[in-house]
């Protein structure tokens, strides 16, 4: 039977550098509950690293995390990665990490907590997650899809780290899933504005404790899988976005 | 001043075959944010960047620039290559940071 799932493809944790340090994955998944939200994308920069503790959070409260990444290309454009499996996930984390060169360093960029689901500290990220990795935006989408997750366009809208800003326009030939808008502009004048070849998702990109849940898709779909969410994407089988 | 001797004068190297003509160099436009050059830069501008993305050769055609020239030893990979020669996009380089390069070409267009 087909339902609707409130979803927030879009979030980060403590992990991103760039995230307020008090979201933690167990954290996010209560406030994210609080304000009726069914499925959450972790997406932190270039690490998955938090998705164990969103996953194991998430199983206890009732919500669905969807395991994911914000990889940043050697062009500087941020792709948002989702799968069905925090082994997937991790598969990504792995071929990341060996193309991200550089360490953190804690002053200038901001702490990289990882968490468990108990809201314990189990240590700090040494990677230069703020950084780019040395994948083009195409070897990123292609691992993307060949490890059988959701490709997206981060945050089109704006002018920095976004395909549109570094690259102009959407190549092609890359086979992105989706686009993704922030909650600076709406649905209807993004269609006006960029007029998408590519389904729009609206997420809220949190860094911090109140945006999570601040722009939403709502998905018609059977379960909460990839599966399902392309295929509500591309309008098939009854599954929808709904506006 | 025309693109050969631009290119002589500066050592640039040639990646694409089609050869460097005679056309007039408008100026430079120094730039990796591809929006913002489709918004800015001049037909005819030299345009330095060290962007490599295919998407570089429909801006530099889109707005009918002078060439592009990679900075910092950077060089297109085979199918960028490909594409620029087929769409008659002209691509130079240099091992000098966009700084460096873009200082000399503006100071050799403000010469002649």
């Amino acid at each position: 039977m087909l339902r609707r799932f409130k979803t927030d493809l879009h979030v980060h944790t403590c992990l991103s550098p760039c995230a307020e340090v008090r979201m933690s994955p167990a954290r996010i998944v209560t406030w994210a509950k609080a304000r009726g939200i069914d499925v959450l994308g972790i997406t932190d920069h270039n690490s998955a690293e938090n998705i164990p503790a969103a996953l194991e959070s998430a199983r206890r409260l009732g919500l669905q995390v969807l395991p994911g990444m914000e990889v940043t290309s050697v062009e500087e454009v941020h792709i948002v990665a989702l799968f069905d499996t925090g082994e997937a996930a991790e598969q990504l984390q792995q071929i990341v990490y060996a193309h991200l060169p550089g360490e953190n360093d804690e002053e200038t960029f901001g702490m990289q907590v990882v968490a468990n689901a108990d809201d314990e500290v189990l240590g700090f990220n040494q990677h230069l997650l703020i950084g780019a990795t040395t994948l083009s935006v195409h070897a990123i989408v292609s691992e993307i899809k060949r490890l059988g997750g959701l490709a997206v366009a981060a945050h089109i809208d704006r002018p920095s780290f976004s395909l549109l800003g570094q690259l102009g326009f959407l190549p092609d030939d890359l086979p992105l899933d989706a686009l993704e808008i922030s909650s600076a502009v709406s649905y209807e004048d993004a269609m006006r504005r960029y007029e998408p070849t590519l389904p729009l998702l609206q997420v809220s990109d949190a860094h911090k404790e109140e945006d999570i849940g601040h722009s939403c898709t709502e998905f018609l779909m059977e379960t909460v899988s990839i599966d399902e969410m392309k295929k509500a994407l591309q309008g098939r089988d009854g599954r929808a976005i709904l506006r | 001043m025309t693109l050969k001797e631009v290119v002589e004068r500066l050592g640039l190297r040639v990646f694409t075959s089609q050869g460097v003509g005679d056309v007039v160099v408008t100026g430079g436009y120094t730039c990796d944010l591809l929006s913002d050059v489709m918004g800015n830069a001049v037909a005819g501008n030299l345009w330095i960047t060290m962007q490599t993305h295919q998407n570089v050769l429909a801006v530099a055609k889109l707005k009918d620039l002078a060439g592009i020239i990679l900075v910092c030893g950077r060089e297109p990979d085979q199918d960028v290559l490909r594409k620029a020669d087929d769409e008659d996009v002209l691509m130079l380089g240099t091992d000098e940071s966009a700084f460096r390069i873009s200082g000399r070409l503006f100071a050799l267009l403000e010469k002649s």
